[in-house]
């Protein structure tokens, strides 16, 4: 991408020095987005930390292409997930003419600093034209809405939205609106149609959004993180910010660990660091087991294996996977994890979630679930396994939007990975992970049975019989499941006090 | 302009057309099937979700839809690389495996799309078993919905909601379970639905087809104790052709007339007759309301819409209730025909009402349901007694195992056979007013008009005005053609805004030789064109072209009804409209 | 106007909603969320007043509320409980505290208890993942949740009733 010549305002480069730099903090954590739970968030202390300090720069002395023009410079890539130049899709707005603009922050998961997200949209909104704004929470009881609604009423207070912001001349407003659960609002164009009092059904880009999106006029659709990171650019340079990260991925991500990690958190952290990193070092490492692999964006995302353990963390490693960043979710798996259970429920997800309208993932999400659902409970054969990577494919290759073409990732990068235990649930009926009931093998440990017979008397199918044998200590015999008789339904696991039944 | 190639062929567009569009431009047919557009119409369905019209674009890391994706300068389109049929065919295997396999018994067997695409690509078996969806089976008097066999193609929802703007239809429901349906998956009869049937038109498999009553047709021929009796629309003559290999346009009236008399009608006659006579009533009313208006009569209500279109009569009952003595109270043509048949003709012929079964042809599906409207009858009698589509001609003499083209020319039946050429061009949207025009211009000038065609009053535009002259006295006629074009016209004259004498309303694309009981014309506006083409030309081969000419008709009056508009003619040939705005009457 | 079997108050509210929001057909998605959540359900004679208000089909207005799992046209509990089964949440054993709440409360999903006070549906995804297993009652997101925690937040809502009936 070409940049403009442009000259930067003299100081664009440098800090402004009553801001101090975010850190890499001693885990290797760079905190520029995320709120500090320590700190408090009124108006008043967020302004001892510099919140406006960007927008009051920017409207006293860019114009608004030398802000679009800064941003390209930085390299911030949209962290909606599809990662597209941030600076490409500003410049694409505000080139376009229109009557009204509109401005839309789709507001996922985060914790982000409210002030921040609000300085963040109106610098957009200066750059691009735009006088109206929209924050979009999934959900009205969101903890963090409560705290976004304070964050606005201060910032009307204090005149930094509204009209004539700071006597500059320019006017912006934002306004807040709720989902009601729909995932596929994920998608830009979904969003709009969301918005605009539709079912959430995507559609063709074309033309982009930011040509003509909401009720028509262009619109910018950026993601939460995305605009709070914006004030730190302007504050600190794009200089600065590009130093951050890798060649093609500048700056920081917000990630959530979970899983079976001890450290389970929201985090936020340079491109290039590893996973090995964020794993065992901000993630203070395996809660249970060993690493299996770790399941990157959720539904719509893939996983990770050993063999990325150390790769830089970017777009580019993730596409080069097969992996899409999604809604920046890590999930540590342990060996526990049954992975054809972990797709099945995915896949379950996605069919839930899925709008209907294409062909691909309406029936395709409908199918793949039905293949792995046969497969968890011991009824799939090698040719399910052949159908799942054919659909998986062409399903990625044909569905109109996001949600129908990353459904399939999960199953396209762990088929092979995870082949050897996809063809022990079809072949030889056995789960490694012991997840999948039907294939679990329940067994008695003799030695810690004590022989209370509870199990026995309540075993549906009376599968469980005495044996001759007494353990060292014990009084009565140990019981023995017959596995022949043995239905898997857990029964007998859930009811014995002593811990002697396990799934091997 | 942009120039770009596909397979390897260069084409030059202009800027905004489609990868489709340009293909198609060099002979390139990209296989579709969500995708319908009336050229011309403004009618475009273009969800791009089927996901059929897939093809490879040079740079693109994903396939793209032909129909939804613009030419850029120096594009590279693949339409047949590997990537891109594999993905068309697994697309369409994944449509049939929640499709039910009963082409053998389906009534769009023959001329489906899917079945179509599915031989073109040789698919011989589904490789996706797994659940199927399943809906109650809608049938109601003019149109059955069988929800098992929609693919989502949303062609119907777009025809009802944006191009008829009845909203009747909607998609509903989400993931596998989505589907399109009325509010509450309650039936058709319930819904706001006209019946025009444009729905069944525009669907490319047979989730939405028409009720057939060939059956009890063929068993009233039978039935020596009957007397059956057949009439044709002036739009069926210049299609059902199409059913029989023949081109677009080519008029067989004749060998029509000739097919139905081997079919073992009784006496077969001909719609355009009632038609002439609809337009001695309407053009009577026309001219009434006029001179009353000019003279003052502030009760008298302007402009008159004409009332021959039972999809149209639904839509201003459901939406205008507020004007329900503003349109003609003339019947249709096929109510005429009924209600002549059963009482002139029955007492000429020594008939009892009761033993005369009276058929229509019609191109239309809201026939159907018009001719079961309880005030076309006489003590539980219908006045018609069954309609039966073009298409449905067309099986009924291919099961006979008649071949049309091999039938001599035959003449329609006399009294009630003898047309003019004002009553063929109600067939085309223009031509009700143009029939009217060219009575109620002799009538009141007195003179004779040399010319008859009225060129103004013709056309495709969905929505068209104009001023005939009437010797001094401008008469303003509106005509649309669409339901939602008749939406736009009679709010502009709700507001005020407009001052017309006239207005004539078809509720199909192009009039009734769009109707929807039509052979299928799967998108191809050209062959509505030409069958409108044909309408014309059988008015200029007609001796004579104004209905008041008609010597048939001219008995008809001497003999039995008076005077147009009198007693008599407001007894059989009258009718009024019902408020159906507050039909949404539901228990809790 | 259609004809409906609605009380005039209930009718009345309705109207004053979808006024609230200009009667513009783009707030259908806010006015049927507000409708919901003042009357507790959307039946059919709900939707087609709101249609007539908005100016929109009835056929559209059921596609919306059909599409969307957050709408429902059977009565919703006088405070309903949603569970999320989102990815992270399942990760959670959203699932088995499903489970566990359909126990304790004794109903089914989709269902009321037969005082009317809480009904039972799961929702998918309302971005709290780093809450999860995460369960909202009548719009309160509450995080982490366990199973043995059930019957103190139920009783959350006793507390609320006494209080409002004192």
């Amino acid at each position: 991408m070409s940049t403009e010549n442009i000259p930067l305002h003299e100081d664009s480069t440098t800090a402004t020095s009553s801001i101090p730099r975010p850190e890499l903090l001693p885990d290797h954590q760079l905190r520029i987005t995320l709120r500090n739970p320590e700190e408090p968030e009124d108006y008043c202390s967020a302004r001892e930390r510099g919140a406006y300090l960007a927008l009051e720069r920017c409207l006293s002395g860019f114009k608004p292409r030398e802000v679009i023009s800064l941003i390209r410079a930085s390299g911030l890539r949209g962290r909606g997930g599809a990662g597209f130049s941030t600076g490409e899709k500003w410049k694409v707005c505000a080139e376009t003419a229109g009557s009204q603009k509109w401005l839309i922050c789709n507001a996922g998961e985060g914790d982000h600093d409210c002030h921040r997200v609000i300085e963040g949209m109106a610098i957009a909104a200066y750059a691009v034209g735009a006088s109206q704004g929209i924050l979009y929470f999934r959900a009205e009881g969101a903890p963090v809405v409560a705290r976004m609604k304070k964050a606005l009423d201060e910032a009307r207070q204090q005149g930094f939205l509204g009209a004539d912001i700071k006597g500059s001349g320019f006017s912006f407003d934002i306004a807040m609106h709720y989902g009601i659960g729909s995932f596929v609002c994920g998608e830009e164009t979904a969003l709009i149609q969301y918005l605009e009092g539709n079912r959430c059904e995507p559609h063709v880009k074309q033309p982009f959004p930011a040509v003509r999106g909401y009720m028509g006029h262009p619109t910018l659709v950026n993601n939460i993180e995305t605009f709070a990171t914006v004030p730190a650019i302007i504050n600190h340079g794009a200089e600065w910010f590009s130093s951050i990260g890798t060649d093609t991925c500048k700056g920081t991500k917000v990630l959530t660990l979970s899983g079976q990690v001890k450290n389970e958190s929201l985090i936020e952290v340079p491109f290039g660091i590893t996973l090995r990193e964020i794993i065992f070092t901000i993630g203070k490492g395996m809660k249970n087991g060993k690493f299996k692999a770790a399941l990157i964006g959720g539904s719509t995302g893939g996983v990770l294996t050993e063999q990325h353990l150390d790769l830089p963390f970017d777009y580019d490693m993730l596409e080069e996977a097969g992996v899409a960043m999604g809604p920046g979710s890590i999930q540590v798996l342990n060996e526990n994890s049954c992975i054809p259970t972990l797709l099945k429920n995915n896949m379950e997800f996605a069919a839930d979630e899925s709008c209907g309208k294409c062909t691909p993932c309406r029936i395709g999400t409908k199918r793949l679930y039905e293949v792995l659902d046969k497969i968890t409970d011991a009824r799939g054969t090698m040719d399910d396994l052949q159908e799942l990577r054919n659909l998986a494919q062409v399903m990625h290759e044909t569905s109109l939007c996001g949600l129908g073409r990353n459904a399939p990732n999960l199953i396209l990068n762990t088929i092979d990975v995870f082949w050897d235990e996809l063809v022990e649930h079809v072949t030889t009926h056995r789960c490694v992970a012991g997840q999948c009931k039907k294939m679990a093998t329940f067994s008695i440990d003799r030695e810690k049975c004590i022989g209370c017979g509870l199990c026995m008397r309540n075993c549906p199918v009376a599968a469980i019989t005495r044996t001759d044998y007494i353990a060292p200590g014990h009084k009565l015999a140990s019981m023995a499941i017959d596995l022949d008789k043995c239905v898997k339904c857990g029964t007998c696991k859930a009811n014995c006090k002593f811990s002697a039944i396990s799934i091997i | 302009m942009i120039n770009l190639t596909i397979d390897n062929k260069p084409v030059q567009v202009p800027e905004g057309t489609t990868v489709l569009k340009a293909a198609r431009q060099i002979g390139i047919h990209i296989p579709t099937l969500c995708y319908y557009e009336l050229d011309g119409m403004k009618l475009e369905n273009k969800p791009a979700g089927c996901r059929v019209c897939m093809v490879e674009i040079k740079g693109q890391k994903r396939l793209m839809a032909a129909c939804a994706t613009e030419c850029k300068e120096g594009m590279e389109v693949h339409t047949n690389s590997l990537r891109a049929v594999n993905a068309r065919r697994t697309v369409v295997e994944l449509m049939l495996s929640d499709h039910p396999s009963d082409c053998l018994t389906c009534s769009k067997s023959g001329d489906c799309d899917l079945q179509r695409l599915s031989q073109a690509m040789g698919i011989r078996e589904i490789p996706f078993p797994g659940e199927h969806s399943h809906h109650r089976k809608d049938i109601s008097p003019a149109i059955i919905r069988d929800m098992d066999k929609c693919i989502m193609c949303r062609r119907c929802e777009t025809v009802c909601n944006e191009f008829q703007t009845v909203g009747a239809l909607h998609a509903i429901n989400r993931g596998f379970n989505a589907v399109v349906a009325p509010a509450f998956e309650q039936d058709l009869v319930d819904s706001p639905c006209t019946f025009c049937g444009q729905c069944v038109m525009a669907c490319p498999v047979g989730a939405l087809n028409t009720v057939s009553h060939t059956r009890q047709v063929m068993s009233a021929i039978n039935n020596p104790k009957k007397t059956v009796i057949v009439q044709t629309a002036p739009a069926v003559r210049v299609a059902l052709g199409e059913e029989f290999g023949m081109q677009p346009g080519e008029v067989v009236t004749g060998k029509m007339v000739a097919a139905l008399r081997r079919l073992g009608f009784d006496y077969v006659f001909d719609t355009d007759f009632a038609a002439d006579l609809t337009i001695m009533e309407e053009g009577t009313e026309l001219l009434d309301r006029i001179s009353r208006h000019m003279a003052g009569d502030k009760s008298v209500r302007l402009p008159i819409l004409t009332s021959c279109c039972p999809g149209w009569v639904n839509f201003f009952e459901y939406n205008f209730p507020d004007m329900l003595d503003v349109p003609s109270s003339a019947k249709s043509p096929q109510q005429m025909f009924g209600s002549i048949a059963k009482s002139y003709w029955a007492e000429k012929m020594g008939l009892k009402r009761e033993d005369i079964v009276c058929v229509s042809i019609m191109p239309c599906v809201a026939k159907k349901y018009e001719c079961g409207r309880d005030e076309f009858k006489v003590d539980g009698n219908p006045d018609v007694d069954f309609s039966i589509s073009t298409r449905g001609l067309a099986r009924l003499i291919k099961q006979y195992g008649i071949t049309l083209s091999e039938l001599p020319e035959e003449d329609f039946d006399r009294p009630l056979g003898e047309s003019t050429g004002a009553g063929v061009i109600f067939g085309s949207t223009g031509g009700v007013i143009e029939a009217a025009v060219r009575t109620a211009y002799e009538l009141y000038t007195k003179k004779s008009l040399d010319r008859v065609e009225f060129s103004q009053l013709r056309g495709i535009e969905g929505i068209r005005e104009a001023t005939v002259d009437f010797d001094g006295l401008p008469v303003h006629i509106g005509i649309a053609h669409g339901l939602g074009n008749a939406r736009r016209l009679l709010e502009k004259v709700r507001s005020g805004k407009v001052q017309f004498h006239a207005i004539e309303v078809m509720a199909c694309p192009g009039g009734c030789v769009g109707g929807a009981g039509q052979p299928f014309h799967h998108g191809n506006s050209d062959i509505i064109r030409k069958r409108q083409e044909a309408i014309y030309k059988e008015d200029r081969g007609k001796a004579l072209r104004k209905s008041h000419e008609n010597p048939d008709i001219i008995k008809l009056y001497n003999e039995y009804l008076g005077e147009p508009c009198g007693h008599k003619a407001h007894e059989l040939l009258h009718t009024h409209y019902f408020d159906k705005s507050d039909k949404t009457v539901i228990e809790i | 106007m259609p004809v409906i079997k609605l009380s005039d108050d209930k009718v009345r509210i309705i109207k004053d909603i979808c006024a609230e929001y200009g009667n513009q057909e783009a707030e259908v998605l806010n006015v049927l969320r507000k409708v919901q959540n003042t009357l507790g359900y959307l039946p059919a004679e709900v939707q087609e007043v709101v249609a007539a208000e908005l100016h929109m089909s009835v056929a559209k207005i059921y596609g919306i509320v059909s599409f969307y799992s957050f709408f429902t046209m059977q009565p919703k509990g006088k405070h309903p409980i949603d569970i999320c089964l989102g990815a992270a949440c399942m990760a959670k054993g959203g699932d088995k505290l499903l489970e566990a709440f359909k126990k304790h409360l004794n109903v089914e999903v989709g269902k009321c208890t037969p005082d009317g006070k809480f009904s039972l549906s799961t929702l998918r995804c309302v971005g709290s993942c780093s809450l999860a297993p995460v369960v909202s009652i009548g719009g309160k997101i509450y995080g982490k949740v366990t199973a043995d925690q059930i019957p103190a937040m139920l009783a959350e809502y006793d507390e609320y009733e006494d209080v409002m009936q004192s």
